[in-house]
Parts: C-alpha cells; sequence; structure tokens
C-alpha cells in the first residue's frame, strides 16, 4: 500500500492555493469596462513611443490617423465578410501596428484629403463612423482582455482532465490488447485516472458557466447570432446553431464525461474484484468493457474536439483536428504515466517495476509524439499548401501573432524528444525520462495554449500570472487527487492473469 | 599449438545450448561460432559479444539523407531556378519549407534504411554468390552447433562438452 507522503501533499497545497491567488488575481486584474481598455491601451501607445525615439514622428502622424485606419480597414473587411470575432482579431492588428511602408500612408493621405475636399457634412458623417468603429475596436480589445483569465483557466482545466483521459484510453488499450508488460502498472494508471472524475466535474462547471455567458470563449454563443439583421448576426455561424447551441453543446458533454467516467469506475472496481476472485470473470468482464470503451472513446473523442477546442474558431474546420487532439493528450498522458510511475520507484513503492517497463513507456512517449508531430505537420502543411483564405486565417493569425510558441512547441514535443529518446541506454535512464517528460509535457500545454488562445484572446496573449496559477492549480488538484487515489489500493493486482508475465517483464 | 583442430559441440535444444554456452564461458574456453537455425534469444549477451553499432550507423546515414534532400531541394527549387509555381514562395528555403518536407523525410528513410542494410550485407560478408559456411546441413533445420578451438586439450574438451548435454562431439580438422 502506497502512503501520500506529506510533504508531497503540502507541495499540492501550496500549488492549489498559490495557483488560486494567481487566478483571483487575473480575474481581479482584467479590464472592467471600455474606459479601462482606453487607459490601457493609451498606456501601450505612451511605451512604445518611448522605446522608439527616432520613429516617434513617424508614428505621432500614424496616431493621429489612427481611427481613420481603422475606420478604413474595418468597413472595407466588413463589406467582403461578415465580421466576426476571429476575423476582427487579424484587421485590429494591422491596424494597431504602426506601419512604416508608404502604401498604408499613402492611403491614410488620399482619404485625409478626399475627406478635406468633400462637403461639410460628408466629413461629419464619416467621423462620425469612426468613431463609432473606435467604439467596436475598443470593445474588441475589452473582449479579449476579459477572456484572458478564463481562457487560462480553460486550458489549464481541458488539459489535466484530458492528461488523465489520454492514460485512461492508454489503460483501455493495454487491456484490450492483452498486453503481458503492464499489468504492474496498471494501479498507478487507475490512480491517474482517478482524477478523470474530479476533473471532469470542475470542467463541467466552467462548462455550464461558459454556456450561460460569464465568458465570450466562444463566439458562436453571442445573442443573436443567428437573428438575421442583428447586429452580431453571423451567416456562417448560423448555419451551424443546428450543431453549435448552447444546450445540445451541454447535453453532448454530459454525455461523453458521464461515459468516460462510468468506464473509470468500473474498470477500476472490477479490477480489484480481480484481485479476490477465484476465477477471471472480473477479468474478463474488464476486457469486454474496456473493448467497448475504446469504440465509445474515439467517436466521442472527435466529436468532444469539435466541441470544445475547435469551436472556439466557428469559422474554421479541419477533418483530422480530432486526432490530432487526441495525439496530443494521449502522449501527454502516457508521459504521466512514466513521471508517476519513475516517482513511486523511487519512493521504493513499486518492487516489480524495472528498467524495461520505463523503457518501454519511453519508446511509447517517443512514438507518439512523433505521432503527433506527423498529424500537426498534416494538418499545417496541408492548410499551407493550398492557402484557401477561409481555412488559413487560422495558421496566419497563429504565425503571426505566436510565432515563437507555435513554433516552439514543435521544437518541444518533435525535435526535442526525437533526439534524446532515440537511444535505446537513454530510454531506461530515470533522469533522462523525467527531463524528457516534463520538457513533453510543457509543449504540450502550449499545444492547447495554441488551440484555444488566439481564437478567444488574440494578440492580446501572454504566459503570465493568470496562465500559470491556472496551470499550478490544477497541477496540485491532480497531485492530491492521484496520489490519494493511490493510497486506496495495492499497487499490486494480485490475481490478474497476466501479472506474473508483467513482473519478470524484461526487454 | 599450431593445430586447426577445432571441436564440434552439437545441440538439439536452445536452453540446453545457452546452458552449454554459459559453462563454456565459464570454463574460459574460446568460443569461435554458434550456428542456430534460428534467433536465440539472449545468446549474444551469454556469449558476452559486443553489441551491434548498426543503430548508430543508420542514424549517421539518416543525417546524410536529409543533408542530401535539403541541399537538392535548395539548390534546384531556391538557387538553380527558383520559379514562380503556383504561387509558392521560393525566395528562400524556409519559406517554401512544409513542401519540401515530404522528400525531405523519405529521403532520410530512404538513405536510413538502405545504407544500413548494406552496412549489414558488408559486415556480415553476406552476397548473392556467396560460398555457404555450413559446418554441418542439420544446423539449418533443427541443430545447434558451438564450434571452440582446441589448443592442445583435446580429451579435457571432448569430455567437458559431453557433460554439457550435447548429442554429438566431433572434433574437426580445419584448412
Amino acid at each position: 500500500m502506497y502512503t501520500f507522503s506529506s510533504r508531497l501533499k503540502t507541495f499540492a497545497f501550496i500549488l492549489m492555493a498559490l495557483g488560486i491567488l494567481g487566478m483571483a488575481y487575473g480575474f481581479y486584474m482584467a479590464p472592467k469596462t471600455i474606459a479601462d481598455v482606453e487607459a490601457i491601451l493609451d498606456k501601450e501607445a505612451a511605451e512604445h513611443h518611448g522605446s522608439h525615439d527616432g520613429a516617434e514622428a513617424h508614428t505621432t502622424t500614424n496616431e493621429t490617423h489612427t481611427t481613420t485606419a481603422v475606420a478604413q480597414t474595418e468597413t472595407g473587411h466588413h463589406r467582403e465578410n461578415d465580421a466576426t470575432m476571429s476575423d476582427a482579431v487579424h484587421v485590429d492588428t494591422i491596424a494597431i501596428t504602426p506601419m512604416a511602408d508608404g502604401h498604408h500612408d499613402a492611403q491614410v493621405v488620399t482619404d485625409v484629403t478626399t475627406t478635406t475636399h468633400s462637403e461639410a457634412a460628408g466629413s461629419k458623417h464619416e467621423a462620425h463612423d469612426a468613431h463609432a468603429d473606435h467604439e467596436k475596436h475598443l470593445e474588441h480589445v475589452l473582449h479579449q482582455l476579459q477572456n484572458k483569465p478564463w481562457a487560462a483557466l480553460y486550458i489549464a482545466c481541458i488539459f489535466l482532465m484530458l492528461i488523465s483521459l489520454g492514460v485512461l484510453a492508454f489503460y483501455a488499450i493495454q487491456q484490450v490488447a492483452q498486453a503481458g508488460w503492464s499489468p504492474v502498472l496498471f494501479r498507478v494508471m487507475q490512480g491517474i485516472t482517478a482524477y478523470l472524475p474530479v476533473g471532469s466535474v470542475v470542467f463541467f462547471i466552467l462548462l455550464v458557466l461558459t454556456g450561460l455567458h460569464f465568458n465570450h470563449l466562444f463566439v458562436w454563443m453571442v445573442d443573436g447570432v443567428d437573428v438575421v439583421g442583428h447586429e452580431n448576426y453571423d451567416a456562417i455561424v448560423a448555419n451551424k446553431v443546428g450543431y453549435l447551441n448552447v444546450p445540445a453543446w451541454l447535453i453532448r458533454a454530459a454525455i461523453f464525461l458521464i461515459g468516460w467516467n462510468l468506464y473509470q469506475i468500473y474498470s477500476r472496481k472490477n479490477c480489484l474484484l480481480q484481485d479476490d476472485a477465484t476465477d477471471n470473470l472480473y477479468y474478463k468482464k474488464n476486457f469486454n468493457i474496456s473493448a467497448m470503451f475504446l469504440v465509445f472513446f474515439i467517436v466521442t473523442e472527435s466529436i468532444m474536439s469539435w466541441d470544445w477546442i475547435m469551436s472556439v474558431d466557428p469559422h474554421w474546420y479541419s477533418t483530422l483536428f480530432g486526432w490530432y487532439v487526441f495525439a496530443s493528450f494521449f502522449v501527454s498522458g502516457i508521459t504521466v504515466i512514466a513521471l508517476v510511475t519513475l516517482y513511486m520507484k523511487s519512493r521504493g513503492f513499486l518492487e516489480y517495476v524495472n528498467t524495461s517497463h520505463i523503457h518501454d513507456l519511453a519508446k511509447f512517449m517517443f512514438g507518439i509524439s512523433v505521432f503527433w508531430t506527423y498529424l500537426w505537420f498534416s494538418q499545417f502543411m496541408l492548410i499551407w499548401y493550398s492557402n484557401i483564405p477561409e481555412e488559413v486565417t487560422y495558421f496566419i493569425t497563429r504565425i503571426e501573432d505566436y510565432n515563437l510558441p507555435f513554433f516552439g512547441m514543435v521544437v518541444m514535443n518533435f525535435v526535442f524528444p526525437v533526439l534524446i529518446l532515440i537511444n535505446t541506454d537513454f530510454k531506461r535512464l530515470s533522469w533522462i525520462i523525467a527531463m524528457a517528460g516534463i520538457i513533453i509535457l510543457l509543449g504540450h500545454y502550449v499545444d492547447f495554449f495554441m488551440m484555444i488562445m488566439p481564437a478567444t484572446v488574440g494578440d492580446r496573449w501572454f504566459i503570465g500570472i493568470p496562465e500559470i496559477s491556472s496551470l499550478i492549480f490544477f497541477i496540485g488538484l491532480f497531485i492530491f487527487v492521484v496520489f490519494t487515489a493511490m493510497t486506496k489500493s495495492p499497487l499490486l493486482p494480485k490475481r490478474h492473469p497476466l501479472i506474473e508475465e508483467s513482473k519478470h517483464f524484461h526487454y | 599449438m599450431s593445430s586447426n583442430k577445432v571441436i564440434y559441440a552439437i545441440y538439439n535444444d536452445d536452453d540446453i545450448l545457452m546452458d552449454a554456452v554459459k559453462q563454456t564461458r565459464a570454463a574460459h574456453h574460446h568460443i569461435e561460432e554458434v550456428f542456430t537455425p534460428f534467433p536465440v534469444h539472449g545468446l549474444d549477451k551469454a556469449m558476452g559479444l559486443a553489441p551491434t553499432r548498426l543503430a548508430i550507423c543508420s542514424f549517421i546515414y539518416g543525417l546524410i539523407g536529409l543533408s542530401f534532400a535539403t541541399w537538392m531541394m535548395n539548390f534546384i527549387m531556391i538557387q538553380d531556378w527558383p520559379m514562380d509555381i503556383g504561387g509558392k514562395p521560393s525566395f528562400s528555403y524556409i519559406e517554401n519549407m512544409p513542401s519540401f518536407v515530404p522528400i525531405m523525410f523519405e529521403m532520410t528513410v530512404f538513405f536510413a534504411a538502405h545504407l544500413m542494410v548494406i552496412t549489414f550485407y558488408m559486415r556480415s560478408r553476406l552476397w548473392p554468390f556467396k560460398q555457404a559456411e555450413n559446418p554441418d546441413v542439420r544446423t539449418t533445420d533443427d541443430h545447434f552447433l558451438m564450434e571452440v578451438s582446441v589448443n592442445n586439450n583435446e580429451e579435457e574438451l571432448i569430455a567437458f562438452f559431453q557433460n554439457t548435454g550435447a548429442v554429438e562431439v566431433k572434433v574437426i580438422e580445419k584448412h
């Protein structure tokens, strides 16, 4: 039996406490009104002046014309395409950044001249328009900044919950494949998946709050998005309302979460019953429910990825997205199994786990990292290659506003594990696995960050206090729940038909 | 001392062979070669053979393949004739890199696999018209043969191998 070390427990509580404080700070610091946003933007503009003394003259000129420029670009854009959050993000970025190219200046100048030459009434009208658009821009930035702590919370919450789901999927595969090496790790996996019920509840509450308009994470939830003539009307989203509507979205979420949790609970229960059984009935039951779970899982996982992740960009879709998300949390799950196993082993609790078991986990970490990269690249390259405007905006916003995290995560999730974990001897060294595992987990956090942030906060992103606090809060909760669950049952299944083979597993 | 005599100890079970190999090593007799009809798991470790370095070769070959593909695509598509093909940016390698990745990947695999196989053939001296080196035809079917050099201790060795469960112990003059 495992005993939860009091130091680790304290550590988990500290993480949770710090996380809550940081999250509260994040929500407190988010701007409440348009006036706050205006102040923030003015401050940013002032800072910008300070840092570019040489270009000051030019920037000032640009500053005076900013509103006009915004009006120009935005109205133009509205005309050709119904403006949406994500589209507007892109346009606004261009408008805010002081651009030095002659074309832009010329456009502004021409515009100004036209205004001067036109009659007074017309000029007044234009100014009014510009003012309205400026207000619109402020409101847009306000939404982005208000989204920031929510998005940070959402990402950390879904990331940790999906990690335990990834472990559950791995566990089910091991059962169905009748793997001979992994039964000694089953109790570790069950401990990690014990986070799933807790994580699901927290996540579902977050979804309900989102559905009740506590935040603007999902633009398709905005009122009037499907009402013709409404200021929020969006023809593209309106066509998807049959699928993307809050009640259906919450019902689907409830079905998925309940289904996964039922498997988690029953498979653990059967595994414990098998310990004291006289026949293999519970083992066979577990085999059957695992097979059924995997079928359920692969369907629900796909839909889950559309509902909870892809729909933050409701104008964009990708067919392999579900697989991509799966690969991301599956490899993170396997990595967490490896890290928890190493920790438990180092505390002397896993007698029968040897370097061959670790080696196998490391091979999975390596292989699924490559699989993730394959899907990431397939998605990216197909869209980059065909360059269809309606789908390529997804990557343009990411490359322009998130250049370092976007490409940095490929280095962390692919280049690094490939170079480190390709060596057989390295896959048996605890410190290498721990190091590679931490990099992989951080990389996949950034991956989820990249899926959610660009659509919710746009170019206003930063990995600061709200993001880090949300992450450490859920890590603390994860550690607490997982290691508490680990104390509830013996760490070695007793009568599992493959347990002897697993104990003597040697590669 | 200068005789070319060797002992052929023949076994009909891989477990007995493994035990015999361990005993022979423990008795410090030099094992020249072991012939088996199929891979015997752990035999190389029991014989104390050095691990293979083929994987390292393969990794290096893969890097060569990757470099070759990069150089080739850069020279053809960017340096030599940077043509606008369907609007793909050919101003620098990095701008058009995603479209080169499939080639870079395949070249890496191609070089890594083929050069490694050729290395294997060369290192294990295998080629189409090579003279087969079977000491006993049964070793390709169901018998295992351990070859140990004789250093004026013929009687001792014969007795030793008969005790290791060999079904047959032969002394052969090698040419």
